[in-house]
C-alpha cells in the first residue's frame, strides 16, 4: 500500500472484493461483449424471431444473475440446460455455437467448446461400453457445451434392453450434479422431442430453457441464399434470382425438404452447373463478373422444374 | 511414514483446488492427463494401476476432477497419483507427476540387511505394507 494515498480516496477506489452496491449497467454490457455476439447473431443468421427474442431474454437474465453474484444476492447457478426443436436445416447448431459463446463471455461455462453428438458417440455396443462411452464424451465437453443432435434416439421405446437408457441416467446425473461445469442442449424435430420428454421426464424438469425453432418463409429462404452466395463471392443475375424464387416454391412442395441445408445443397449444384458451362467454352475471356454470376440457366437445369422428385 | 515422490513432494498434500489448477496447467499445455494408483508404496515400484485410458482431447479439469473422485471411491485407500503425458515430437513422455491420493495409515519402511561373501552386507528397504496381500495392504489392520 502507498503511503502517501489518502485515506479518504480509499472507499472510492473499484475494489473487486467487497459487494458492489451500485453498478454501470451498459459498462459492464460492453465489458462482457455480448453485444456483439447478439449483433452477429441479428446479422448473420435470417428469420428465427422467436428463437433470437429468446436468446436475448437469455442473455439478459444471465448479464443479470453475474451482477446479481457479485452483489452477493445469488444462491446457486441457474439451470442452463437448453432443448431446440424444429424441422431439420432450421440453424439448431448454429445457434448452439452462439450460445456457447454467449455462455463462455457471461462465464457460464469456462471454455466455451462446442462437443457435438449424436446417439453413436454415446451409446455402446454392448454390455458395459456404454458408461466409458458416455463418460468419455462428458469429459471432452466439461466447461463447454454438449450439444446432442436427434437426442430421442437414445431413448428407444420398442426395446426396453436398449443401452440408450444407460446413457440417458448417466447424463441426467451429470446435468444436476455438475450443472457449473457443462451445459446440455439438446435438439431434434419437434414432435419426436415431444414424445422423448414425454418418456424421459426427467429431462423435461432439467431442462430450462425450451426453444423452437420455426420454419423459413420463401423470402427468408431466398436471404439465406443471398448470404450464403456472398460469403463464397458468387450472385444471382437478375433473371438466376427470379429463377431461384420459383425453385424455392417448388422445392419446398417436394418431400424431404430441409430448409437451409436443402438451399446449401441447390447453391452447391449450382455452382457445378456454372462451372460445367464455363468450361463448355474454352475459347472465351472471362471477366470477374462472368465467374462470379450465376445464370438462370444454372438455376432451371435443376430436376425440380421438370417435375421428378429430388433435385 | 510419509511418503513423497514426483512434482511437488516438498510440499503439503495438494486440495482439490489445487490439484484441479494444476490439471488445468497440464491440459492448458496440451498433455493428456492420467490417473494411477497402487498400493506398492516401494519408491522403485514404477508400474502403477492405470485408472481407465488417459485423457486425451480434454478442455477442462473438471472431467479429470470427476474420474478422480470415481477412483477415490473404489480405490481411496490406496496412493493415487496423476501423471501428465506429452506427446509432442521429441518429448513423448511424462512431463508432470503428482500424488493426489495416499492411505490413511502409512506405515514406513524397514531396512533389511543382507550378510553375502566375506563380510560384505547388502541393503534392501522394504515396506510394512507390502507384508499383506495385494488390495488389503491399507485395509483395517
Amino acid at each position: 500500500m502507498n503511503s502517501s494515498a489518502s485515506p479518504s480516496a480509499a472507499p472510492q477506489d473499484a475494489d473487486p472484493t467487497p459487494p458492489l452496491e451500485r453498478i454501470d449497467l451498459r459498462r459492464e454490457f460492453n465489458d462482457v461483449g455480448i453485444g456483439e455476439v447478439l449483433d452477429q447473431l441479428d446479422r448473420e443468421l435470417i428469420g428465427l424471431k422467436p428463437v433470437k427474442t429468446r436468446i436475448r431474454e437469455i442473455a439478459s437474465l444471465l448479464l443479470i444473475e453475474r451482477i446479481r453474484k457479485r452483489m452477493n444476492l445469488t444462491s446457486e447457478v441457474p439451470t442452463l440446460h437448453m432443448s431446440f426443436t424444429g424441422n431439420p436445416g432450421t440453424g439448431k447448431t448454429t445457434v448452439a455455437l452462439r450460445i456457447a459463446s454467449i455462455l463462455h463471455k457471461l462465464g457460464f461455462v469456462r471454455r466455451g467448446q462446442v462437443i457435438s453428438v449424436t446417439r453413436d458417440e454415446l451409446v455402446g455396443q454392448y454390455i458395459g461400453h456404454t458408461a466409458p462411452k458416455t463418460k468419455e464424451i462428458l469429459k471432452k465437453a466439461m466447461g463447454g457445451v454438449l450439444f446432442i443432435d436427434e437426442a430421442y434416439y437414445l431413448h428407444r421405446p420398442d426395446n426396453e434392453r436398449d443401452y440408450g437408457q444407460e446413457a440417458i441416467e448417466i447424463l441426467l446425473q451429470v446435468m444436476e450434479s455438475q450443472r457449473e461445469d457443462l451445459v446440455v442442449i439438446l435438439a431434434g424435430y419437434g414432435d419426436r422431442m415431444d414424445k422423448f420428454f414425454a418418456s424421459n421426464p426427467g429431462f423435461r424438469s432439467r431442462i430450462a430453457h425450451h426453444i423452437d425453432f420455426p420454419d423459413y418463409s420463401d423470402d427468408e429462404l431466398l436471404a439465406i441464399a443471398e448470404l450464403m452466395l456472398r460469403d463464397m463471392n458468387y450472385r444471382f443475375s437478375p433473371g438466376a434470382r427470379q429463377a431461384f424464387i420459383r425453385y424455392i416454391g417448388l422445392r419446398k412442395a417436394q418431400p424431404l425438404f430441409s430448409n437451409a441445408r436443402s438451399i446449401r445443397n441447390a447453391l452447391d449444384r449450382m455452382r457445378l452447373r456454372q462451372a460445367n458451362r464455363l468450361v463448355a467454352d474454352l475459347d472465351r475471356v472471362l471477366s470477374t463478373d462472368d465467374i462470379m454470376s450465376l445464370e438462370a440457366s444454372d438455376v432451371l437445369a435443376s430436376r425440380v422444374f421438370s417435375g421428378s422428385p429430388g433435385g | 511414514m510419509r511418503v513423497t515422490q514426483g512434482c511437488f513432494s516438498f510440499l503439503p498434500d495438494l486440495t482439490d483446488e489445487q490439484v484441479s489448477r494444476q490439471v488445468q496447467y497440464c491440459l492448458g499445455k496440451g498433455w493428456a492427463v492420467n490417473i494411477e494408483f497402487t498400493d506398492d508404496p516401494h519408491p522403485r515400484n514404477n508400474l502403477w494401476e492405470m485408472w481407465g485410458l488417459p485423457m486425451f482431447d480434454l478442455r477442462d479439469a473438471a472431467g479429470v476432477m470427476m474420474e478422480l473422485n470415481e477412483c477415490r471411491k473404489v480405490y481411496g485407500d490406496r496412493y493415487i497419483r496423476m501423471s501428465a503425458f506429452d506427446s509432442s515430437h521429441g518429448w513423448e513422455s511424462v512431463r508432470l507427476s503428482f500424488i493426489v491420493n495416499r492411505p490413511k495409515d502409512e506405515p514406513g519402511f524397514r531396512l533389511e540387511r543382507h550378510e553375502t561373501s566375506g563380510r560384505n552386507i547388502r541393503y534392501t528397504t522394504k515396506s510394512y505394507a507390502v507384508d499383506r496381500p495385494e488390495g488389503v495392504r491399507y485395509g483395517d489392520r
